[in-house]
């Protein structure tokens, strides 16, 4: 368990050698890089003014010195390196590294092994419990293509599956980021087409051309906030009932749902809906009834329509 | 209060560092000018027991031990400045960009304090992660489960667990009792692998379908993860298996894109469809995937893909057609 003193405590140990190595280094760059405030790095610094070594005569004290704005400090030398890394942080970064060498295109996969060797060398017995924790993460689509286009600034062409209307789409695209969310990869960019930012599946692009073209993000185009994942309610999203049978109740695992009821082995649940409803359709005629739309009635009829039209096929002669 | 805990522990951890004795706990207090001020000896020892506690927390490898075979009955306290640094490391310029964005995968997990931990003391041992290149790339995973935190606690604790879970289907939950040996990722959803003591086998669980609080039995260490468990090998048993079979289609032309870009072979029909061959291993999920597209595919042929089509394309109007709860089962 950490406390807020304990807390402070790791960040004045790692403070102190980072201090130590870099003399005379301005007070707003050591506050960023640790990312708190000028205010509350010169209390930390005050703090370790009056540590030292027992005795605690002027001698024995850490000496810091911050008046013209860099910061100096010396006579630290029993913490003048950091701690070792514990069980959680050398996990963290290790399971984050092995996640990402298991990508192909993303990066150059000769430094990822070199630095996961390093660091698990650094960490010694506090690694050892990062092979219980395992993030997959598969490559989708050109992002070797996407990675490029993003150092060199540069527009790209993509030929785009929009599965809900089963079409592919033609468009050019300012890259901004390349995301992986719940395992999947997105390229988020201003689309020409649409003049607006958007975001794309990476395994949905079919095509992807760099163009010489540089990339023109207007300064009006910002990145969306996913920290709370892809689906976020607004106001002209439409919620639509649903009855799960259990062979679909796995529906609430994977899409967005407002609201769960579990009548007997049945899930009544309500689902938000951003575009056209399309694919909910499609989902209802591929669970074969195990969901069953209940509001409104126009997508149901609608469910029930082209069930009736694909049978129709199969009894002609 | 918050601040002179800290100055109390920074002291006590330099006081101890310096030493190569080990320190007797009067010493020590001697030695912290805040444990002098101490009003009683109770005080003192109960502070510095939390203290010694929460120092071994952050990772700082407090030693007991006695300096001589006389004083054997009273124990005394250092910090080996070996085991207490980090070991010289140092990286180059595609090793720090890398690292960035490694620790930049948790970002929104609740890993994401040590994560950020980890990287300062990199930082402070000299290494300067590189977050300028690979600059847009934004990997992330989540840990939106609650279950998580203690599910991973217990992963890397070793120690039981028992929890309330829901398996899918059925509308009981039923409360399990595993064995943990490792907690994984796949297609964004975590799930722990380990011995469940109900069925004496193997299993995994979808942290999503635990239902209520994780309780954790035990001491740490008591699971022993068996010599060379894979987890990716044990999460991985649900993937289908390379696809053999073949299916004739007839699909609408301008639709199916998905599926003529699987297809083998593809010629044109007559009345604006084609006829696309696709290899399936699964025969309920290519039956969902056709059902999907409605009037736009047909199956040819084998006839149990066929039947399989129908049959849900019939149970879409059985249901619906049903229209009260009960029937729809």
């Amino acid at each position: 368990m950490t406390t807020g003193a304990t807390e402070r405590l790791s960040r004045l140990l790692a403070l102190v050698p980072y201090l130590v190595s870099r003399q005379g280094i301005p007070l707003p760059e050591a506050a960023a890089e640790f990312g708190i405030s000028e205010s509350q790095l010169v209390k930390d610094l005050e703090l370790l003014f009056v540590c030292g070594t027992p005795g605690h005569l002027p001698d024995d004290l850490i000496d810091v010195d911050w008046d013209d704005g860099h910061v100096f400090l010396t006579n630290a030398e029993p913490i003048a390196r950091p701690l070792r890394l514990v069980v959680d942080e050398a996990l963290a970064l290790l399971v984050g590294l092995r996640a990402l060498a298991d990508v192909p295109g993303l990066h150059d996969r000769d430094a990822l092994q070199r630095t996961i060797l390093k660091l698990e060398q650094a960490a010694g017995e506090a690694g050892a419990a990062s092979t219980q924790v395992r993030v997959e993460v598969e490559a989708q689509g050109p992002l070797a293509d996407v990675r490029r286009a993003l150092e060199t600034g540069s527009r790209v062409h993509l030929t785009y599956f929009v599965p809900s209307r089963d079409e592919t789409t033609e468009r050019d695209v300012d890259p901004m980021r390349v995301l992986l969310i719940d395992a999947r990869w997105y390229l988020e960019g201003w689309c020409r087409r649409a003049e607006d930012v958007r975001l794309f599946r990476m395994d949905r692009v079919e095509a992807l051309t760099v163009l010489d073209t540089p990339a023109e993000v207007p300064a009006e185009a910002t990145a969306r906030d996913l920290s709370e994942g892809l689906f976020r309610p607004s106001p002209g999203d439409r919620l639509v009932s649903v009855e799960l049978a259990p062979a679909a109740h796995w529906v609430v695992d994977y899409y967005p749902v407002e609201e769960v009821v579990q009548d007997g082995d049945l899930m009544l649940v309500r689902l938000r809906v951003v575009d056209d409803a399309s694919w909910l359709r499609q989902l209802a005629l591929r669970l074969g009834g195990a969901l069953r739309v209940l509001d409104p009635p126009e997508l149901a009829d609608a469910v029930t329509s082209a069930a009736r039209a694909a049978l129709a096929a199969y009894d002609r002669p | 209060m918050s601040a002179q805990k800290t100055e109390r522990l920074l002291n006590l951890v330099i006081c101890l560092l310096s030493t190569r004795q080990f320190l007797l706990k009067e010493q020590i207090r001697a030695a912290v000018p805040q444990y002098a001020e101490c009003p009683s000896d109770e005080a003192f020892d109960r502070m510095f027991e939390r203290d010694k506690e929460e120092l071994r927390d952050m990772g700082v490898p407090l030693e007991t031990g006695g300096n001589d075979a006389w004083f054997d009955d009273e124990v005394g306290y250092r910090v080996d400045r070996a085991a207490y640094a980090l070991p010289e490391v140092s990286f180059t310029p595609d090793e720090l960009a890398v690292l960035g964005l490694a620790s930049r995968v948790w970002q929104q997990a609740s890993l994401a304090a040590p994560a950020s931990r980890a990287v300062q003391k990199l930082k402070a041992a000299g290494v300067e992660p590189d977050s300028g290149s690979l600059v847009g790339i934004e990997p992330r995973v989540r840990t939106s489960e609650p279950a998580f935190e203690p599910v991973y606690a217990a992963v890397r604790d070793r120690r039981p667990i028992i929890f309330p879970y829901r398996t899918p289907g059925r509308p009981d939950v039923i409360e399990r009792h595993l064995e943990p040996w490792g907690i994984v990722s796949r297609h964004g959803r975590w799930y722990v692998v380990g011995h469940d003591c109900d069925r004496g086998a193997t299993r995994v669980f979808r942290l999503s379908r635990v239902a209520g609080p994780v309780r954790v039995v035990g001491r740490p260490g008591d699971v022993v993860v068996p010599a060379g468990t894979d987890l990716r090998a044990q999460v991985a048993t649900l993937v289908p298996e390379r696809a053999t079979v073949e299916a004739r289609l007839c699909v609408r032309t301008g639709s199916g894109t998905r599926l003529r870009r699987r297809a083998t072979a593809s010629t044109p029909g007559r009345d604006g469809a084609d006829e696309l061959t696709v290899l399936f291993s699964d025969l309920e999920m290519l039956a969902e995937e056709v059902a999907g597209h409605g009037a736009d595919v047909q199956v040819l042929d084998p006839p149990a893909l066929r039947e399989a089509v129908v049959r849900r394309l019939r149970g879409v109007l059985a249901a619906s057609v049903a229209g009260s709860p009960a029937a729809a089962r």
